[in-house]
């Protein structure tokens, strides 16, 4: 049997305001446990929320940035459970009237287009930390747990998905190009690593057309990478007890890091229902068409017409304008590398390239390259001038990339100029020539493959700085005229 | 609607509550008249009357984004029953296996 795979995704993420959803509580990561708090957002009696402004905004512009109607009239509700994360037993969510509803989410994946409906986008309160006391640390063997609510009350916006994915690898980039508004919105930090966003995966499995099969949750999906791999194998897991002819559970599951498989996880919560109902203490929000339009105009430029922007305009490739369009500061990096004199194309071979992986062994963001973009210009304007060679100028990309200096200093300093002076090259020839008569001989014979050989021990002789090009002229001339 | 004594006293474990006699047979009562309060309203209520979970006509109630002070470390524990470590101390979360 053919098995097609039905997946929706619920992204959690944390909005980047000053102060905490419903009390002036600063929303500062880390710190020591419980300094973050007051007592609204410790849930003591008599304390009442108000909300922040501008984390209705943000999910307003979320909404919006998504395709969704920001509903004229919305309401808060409390989310009642029995689980410490949350100082007052109840989250106040949003239920049946969230701020924002059905809007779309485009993928690609290999050149193929889906629409990912968006079901809704709704705010909601952060909840606590736990710490599970205990020989292992986890959950299920703890003797009892500790909680730090410094966390508890930080605007957290859920943004669900129609079950409309239909792979781990589509359902990778709808994580990637939703982290990708969300940035381009300036609205969260999402950073996942930090837990600022965080998915959780619906999947089940079906013959493709038909009726859904049985769902499972997979809870906390940290990364974009984890979205893959615990859908991945998960995907397996149903399929393989499908053709065996087994019953799935409809249950909750958590995927385990390390071994990187989803287990069956049971906790107190799922025994009840949410028993949700109008949060007394706030009053509901109603969308002015005002208010909308304002904060419609005021959307920045979102990835996608980015992308599109970016490849009109500097002749850039599809994967080209990926890669350079990815965030807010590589277009940044890009345009101050154009804007200094450099070609688009180069700067973005350049980028997805020697800088891409400079960033990537030194683990850090585009933000802190060493590089500035005006530097990379300037050496792709040396390489164009043949100062360097292109070789050349990969190691002196390395070289400013670790020191912040300048790349015509360093060069200088290295003695790193390109060698295209001819008398030059000719003494290095000549030496090559007498060192190596065998591979002159085979390549007289016509073996021209020897050729690429001996370039390269020109290029050696002249520690990797002549210019490749007049090599291959000056080598041929004497190889084939015979003189030295 | 009279409540039972055995739902009183449900609702007062929930609350972490310890009811003496009287105030058992008090909460019946006044538990009571609030159910019979909201059954009378419900009586009202048809699809011609849009549902308001709030008496006063007002929305759009905001706090504008700025941080403030927050409680220290001892006073934000100090209503919890147990504490360790800088944390709330709460029994174990996980239902016992069965």
């Amino acid at each position: 049997m053919n098995y097609e795979a039905v997946i929706g995704l619920e992204c959690h993420v944390e909005l980047n305001t000053e102060s905490k959803m419903f009390c002036g509580c600063p929303t500062t990561f880390g710190g020591e446990p419980n300094t973050r708090t007051c007592p609204v957002c410790l849930g003591e009696p008599g304390s009442l929320p108000v909300p922040n402004r501008r984390a209705v905004e943000s999910t307003m512009m979320i909404g919006l940035a998504l395709g969704c109607r920001v509903a004229p009239h919305s309401l808060f509700h409390r989310k009642n459970y029995f689980y410490p994360d949350m100082p007052k037993n109840y989250q106040i969510s949003q239920y049946d009237l969230p701020l924002c509803i059905g809007g779309r989410l485009d993928v690609e994946v290999a050149g193929t287009k889906t629409t990912v409906g968006i079901t809704r986008v709704h705010l909601e309160e952060d909840t606590g930390k736990s710490l599970h006391i205990g020989t292992t640390g986890r959950i299920s063997e703890a003797k009892y747990s500790l909680v730090d609510y410094n966390r508890a009350g930080i605007p957290l916006v859920e943004v669900v998905s129609e079950p409309d994915i239909r792979s781990a690898a589509e359902a990778q980039r709808y994580v990637a190009e939703l982290r990708s508004i969300l940035e381009a919105l300036g609205v969260s930090d999402v950073r996942m690593e930090e837990g600022s966003m965080r998915c959780d995966a619906n999947i089940s499995m079906r013959e493709p057309g038909g009726e859904f099969g049985t769902k499972v949750e997979i809870k906390n999906l940290n990364s974009i990478r984890s979205v893959g791999r615990a859908l991945t194998f998960e995907i397996e897991r149903q399929r393989k007890a499908l053709e065996a002819g087994q019953a799935l559970l409809q249950e909750t599951r958590h995927f385990d890091e390390s071994s990187g498989v989803t287990k069956t996880l049971r906790s107190k919560e799922e025994a009840f229902d949410y028993r949700y109902f109008p949060e007394p203490d706030l009053l509901p929000i109603s969308a002015t068409a005002d208010w909308v339009s304002a904060l419609e105009s005021s959307l920045p430029e979102l990835p996608q017409a980015r992308r599109a922007r970016l490849a009109a305009e500097h002749g850039l490739s599809v994967e080209q304008a990926h890669a350079v369009g990815a965030s807010v500061a590589s277009t940044g990096y890009f345009e101050g590398t154009v804007a200094a004199g450099a070609n688009g194309r180069d700067a973005a071979v350049w980028m997805a390239g020697e800088l891409g992986r400079a960033l990537n062994n030194a683990g850090v963001g585009i933000q802190d390259a060493r590089v500035s973009p005006a530097q990379l210009a300037d050496l792709i304007r040396l390489v164009g001038a043949e100062t360097v060679n292109l070789n050349t100028a990969k190691r002196v990309f390395q070289m400013a990339f670790e020191s912040g200096d300048d790349p015509g200093v360093i060069i200088g300093r290295e003695g790193m100029a390109q060698v295209s002076d001819e008398g030059a090259l000719a003494t290095a020839i000549a030496a090559v020539v007498a060192s190596n008569a065998t591979e002159v001989e085979r390549f007289r014979a016509g073996e021209e493959k020897v050729f690429g050989f001996l370039v390269g021990q020109v290029m050696r002789e002249t520690k990797g700085k002549a210019n490749p090009a007049l090599v291959n002229d000056l080598l041929r001339k004497v190889l084939t005229t015979g003189g030295a | 609607m009279a409540l039972t004594k055995e739902q009183v006293l449900h609702v007062a474990k929930l609350a972490r509550l310890a009811l003496s006699d009287d105030e058992i047979e008090k909460f019946q009562r006044q538990l009571s008249v609030i159910l019979d309060h909201a059954e009378k309203v419900m009586a009202l209520a048809d699809d011609g009357v849009p549902a308001t979970a709030h008496a006063l006509p007002l929305s759009n109630v905001f706090r504008e984004d700025v941080a403030e002070p927050c409680l220290p470390q001892d006073k934000a524990l100090s209503t919890a029953p147990e504490s360790e470590q800088g944390r709330f101390k709460v029994p174990r979360i996980m239902e016992d296996p069965t």
